[in-house]
């Protein structure tokens, strides 16, 4: 015989506790379902995504119509309950009672409202479900303008969902910097400097004095007399425990509905989950004490011993390009200490506070890709002492037996982020192996994780192991080479996070097996260590490829060619003249024009090189980089100069792409072409990078390869201006500079990365784009040079003759 | 044995090489990490690449052609490929780089 269970509440909290109960014990329960939003449970916190137009609300439905009919669910959507009838055990809504063995409450909370003058006027909104994103979404037009009162949590959520729909954006904080309950001044601060790239201004130390307006809100005037326009207000401010129907039914509530360690209210047959419950004079807003709530509860209405004991919490903020995470205790206090790691460059910020050898809070900013680590020994109150020194780094540095990744990852909770690209938890990896996904490519495929840029790869693969135990066979992770254990991924990230600036540094560290790597892998480390630390790290020319070296390309025979540069394809006769000098001068058996518009020079023996640079300086010409993993040629058509066809000036434009990306070295070479006008001349569309001029302005499109594979580009961005199309092109190949692996071309790293993670991040994410570029042009302040000049000083030319020559000594 | 001083240590960049030019052809001479330094032909057995160029690592090189590994003690192809250069005895002194004379000796005595 079934027990009549009625739930009032259909949010997320009661929605596990059903999930729990369904699944453990099917059948146990009747089940009525009463909720005051006219839907069920959907997932309240990706309500942001949903507000930035990032997701739909159907994509965050958690149970839809089908889920609640699979299992007899009577629901009762958009029927507020308006009383609890204790005694008789029947709960009323205005379309009548239902009676109950067991009376779960799960009310959840309400926004708080500042009661200041105006607070009443239409225009004024609260931020807390559905309806009230779609009031925000239906206020939303580019140009207009939102007030956010509040920067904590859900407040930036806010201000960064309106700001992606166009808004201008100010938000008001009382406290010196956002999210002060979560974070610390230096993190606040770059937090706060990331917000405002992105358009939302941010006014500390605020406080609201009167909403203006007559028939609806205009304005907010503040304690200190700023006026901001705004054509919507929303208070995000904090939130109080929904509490007026166990008030009114006389159960014993304080902030919140009072528990017990079994989710029990004052009434044996009526418990209570979630935002709305007190339990040891705590609240809980945050999903994961609220999902451990959830387990209790059904293990209670089922009879079995369980005991609710809250855990520290961890917070990440969900605002595309700011990644920051806290948690525990991290105020200042005479006893504790701090580490602390900065990297301005970078805006990584990192702080851990530690009390007793023990981590009792973590701030993560910029690169929070440990937090769940950290948060694993906050939680678990682990003593530190042995890994103190190498702690801020993560988990990676904790070498031999001390810590056990495997463990952390086992341990990880289900909502555990595992994919910060596509927001993909531990739980679904699960799900997706156990209904069969047992590869990285099919877990990839159900679930997007590690799809994106790729940098979890490496934690997806032990939540497959953890999952499937000896069954998983670990397939894509190929090490770099036979020298070392790691994937190109990892040592790239290790790289940045253990602040890695030499070889010798990463074989010591990452453990090399072999005494000076190989021919594989220097390369390999010389390009990612002088890509991530342009201004610190000096070339390693012995770690280079012999064209690369030699800055020529070595031929069959021993000679090497050599192309000087002709931006874009221009060439004058002065420099055709020295060419042609040259060629005459050095016996140069063969001159052959290349498919990228430009003059090889073939059969160069190797001592004469400097002296050949040397002549073609002097004639104004620089190396083409045709040996290099690199740029290499911009092809142009004549465009507008005299096609009669040309609707831009592709010439230009490519020379102005050449001269501003030349010198700068990149995981493999890259090609690019601009064509003036559809007919693409310049072949555009089968280039690393190809624009299209049109007479509205440019069409980018990127991956192209016309090699052992042909494939056409892929459409990027569209723009009218040259000067941003010049932005985004520079952006995207710093992107591949710094996530690609090395040897991967551009459509071999798009195809990896996802064109639509590239594109959120050189097109969507202005301050994405802006960032790229500007480290970019950190990188070309050191490598936008003339390699042939270095090497063509007097100085240097007979490095590159015969140490001795004993057949001379013989002679004599 | 007969020793010749063909140049300074310090012309030839750690983990990189120098060719000297010899009456049977030309010399790779070749320096570690650890400064140490080998001699061996300059001329890989597969497709005649110049071993010179190549990217030194350990106490090998690789053809910088078709990236066949040879050891520079023994002068011997690595993994699967097969075949051998011959080396030479070098070492150095006073940071000086001296040869086995015998390399010019075959030219006098031809």
């Amino acid at each position: 015989m079934s027990q009549r269970l009625v739930v009032i509440g259909a949010g997320m909290a009661s929605g596990r506790v059903l999930e729990h109960l369904f699944e453990d014990a099917p059948g146990a329960f009747e089940v009525t379902l009463f909720n005051g939003e006219a839907r069920g449970n959907y997932n309240r916190i990706m309500l942001s995504p949903v507000l930035s137009g990032e997701k739909s609300y159907a994509q965050i439905v958690t149970h839809d119509d089908a889920w609640y009919a699979a299992h007899n669910v009577d629901c009762r959507f958009g029927e507020p309950v308006v009383k609890i009838d204790r005694e008789r055990r029947i709960v009323y809504s205005n379309a009548g009672g239902v009676p109950y063995d067991k009376l779960l409450i799960a009310t959840g909370s309400a926004p708080f409202i500042i009661p200041v003058p105006g607070h009443k006027l239409p225009g004024v909104v609260t931020y807390r479900d559905l309806d009230d994103t779609n009031a925000m979404i239906a206020a939303a037009r580019p140009g207009a303008r939102a007030v956010v009162i509040g920067g904590g949590l859900l407040g930036l959520e806010a201000a960064a969902g309106l700001a992606l729909r166009g808004m201008e954006v100010v938000v008001i904080h009382l406290m010196g910097h956002p999210m002060e309950r979560q974070l610390d001044p230096a993190a606040g601060y770059l937090l706060q400097k990331a917000l405002e790239a992105k358009g939302i201004t941010i006014h500390c130390k605020g406080a609201t004095k009167a909403i203006l307006g007559t028939d609806r809100a205009e304005a907010v005037l503040l304690e200190d007399g700023t006026v901001y326009g705004a054509d919507i207000v929303v208070m995000a401010v904090g939130i109080r425990p929904e509490t007026r129907l166990a008030n009114d039914a006389h159960l014993e509530v304080g902030r919140g509905i009072v528990v017990t360690d079994q989710m029990v209210t004052s009434d044996p047959d009526i418990l209570a989950v979630g935002e709305c419950v007190e339990h040891d004079k705590q609240l809980f807003g945050l999903v994961a004490p609220l999902y451990d709530q959830a387990r209790v509860v059904a293990a209670t209405l089922l009879a079995n011993p369980a005991a609710f004991r809250p855990v520290q919490t961890a917070t990440k903020l969900k605002v595309t390009g700011c990644d920051l995470f806290s948690a525990g205790d991290f105020a200042d206090a005479p006893d504790r200490e701090d580490i602390v790691f900065r990297d301005p460059a970078r805006g990584v910020y990192k702080r851990l506070v530690l009390k007793d050898n023990r981590l009792i809070g973590a701030v993560l900013y910029g690169d929070t890709a440990d937090g769940q680590w950290f948060f694993g020994l906050i939680k678990d109150a682990t003593d530190i002492t042995d890994m103190r020194e190498t702690l801020i780094f993560g988990p990676a540095y904790q070498g031999g037996a001390s810590v056990n990744p495997m463990a952390a990852v086992a341990a990880l909770p289900p909502e555990a982020e595992i994919c910060g690209c596509n927001g993909v938890c531990k739980g679904k990896i699960v799900t997706a192996i156990s209904s069969g996904a047992v590869t990285l490519d099919a877990v990839r495929a159900l679930t997007k994780a590690s799809s994106s840029c790729g940098s979890c790869t490496g934690l997806v693969e032990q939540v497959m192991a953890v999952t499937l135990g000896d069954a998983f066979a670990k397939s894509a992770a190929q090490p770099m080479c036979k020298c070392c254990d790691h994937t190109h991924e990892d040592v790239r990230r290790l790289i940045r996070s253990k602040a890695l600036k030499s070889i010798p540094a990463v074989m010591q560290e990452l453990g090399w097996k072999t005494a000076g790597g190989c021919h594989s892998c220097r390369p390999a480390l010389n390009y990612y260590l002088l890509a991530d630390w342009p201004l610190e790290y000096r070339d390693d020319r012995q770690s280079r490829f012999v064209n690369e070296r030699n800055h020529a390309n070595i031929q069959k025979d021993g000679t090497y060619s050599v192309v000087p540069r002709m931006w874009g394809g221009l060439t004058t006769p002065n420099e055709l003249r020295a060419i042609a000098d040259a060629a005459d001068k050095y016996n140069v058996p063969m001159v052959k024009v290349t498919g990228g518009q430009r003059i090889d020079l073939l059969g160069v023996r190797k001592e004469d090189l400097p002296a050949m640079w040397a002549d073609l300086n002097e004639a104004g010409m620089v190396s083409g980089h045709a040996y290099s993993k690199g740029l290499r040629t911009v092809k142009t058509c004549v465009g507008t100069e005299f096609c009669r066809f040309g609707t831009q000036d592709s010439t230009g434009l490519g020379v102005k792409l050449e001269k501003h990306l030349w010198g700068s070295w990149t995981p493999h070479k890259v090609k690019m072409g601009v064509s003036g006008c559809p007919r693409n001349c310049a072949e555009a569309t089968c280039k690393d990078v190809g624009v299209i001029c049109v007479d509205s302005g440019y069409q980018i499109s990127v991956a192209g390869a016309a090699g052992m594979e042909v494939k056409e580009t892929e459409f990027l961005a569209a723009t009218a201006s040259e000067a941003e199309c010049i932005a985004i092109i520079t952006a995207f190949v710093q992107l591949y500079r710094e996530s690609a692996r090395y040897l991967d071309r551009p459509w071999k790293w798009v195809a990896k990365v996802g064109l639509d993670w590239v594109k959120t991040q050189v097109v969507d994410d202005l301050a994405t784009r802006a960032a790229l570029v500007e480290r970019f042009e950190v990188s070309q302040s050191v490598y936008r040079k003339d390699p042939w000049a270095e090497h063509a000083k007097p100085s240097e030319r007979p490095n590159w003759g015969m140490l001795a020559d004993l057949t001379l000594e013989a002679a004599e | 044995m007969n020793w010749l001083d063909i140049g300074a240590l310090a012309d030839i960049p750690a983990q990189g090489a120098r060719v000297v030019k010899t009456a049977h052809g030309c010399v790779a001479v070749f320096r570690t990490a650890d400064d140490r330094v080998f001699a061996m032909d300059d001329r890989c057995p597969h497709k005649g690449g110049p071993l010179s160029e190549g990217i030194v690592h350990g106490t090998q090189v690789t053809c910088p052609l078709h990236n066949w590994v040879f050891d520079l003690t023994t002068g011997l192809a690595q993994g699967a490929d097969a075949g051998g250069v011959a080396t030479h005895p070098a070492r150095v002194e006073g940071g000086r780089i001296l040869l086995d004379a015998a390399l010019l000796a075959r030219r006098a005595a031809a």
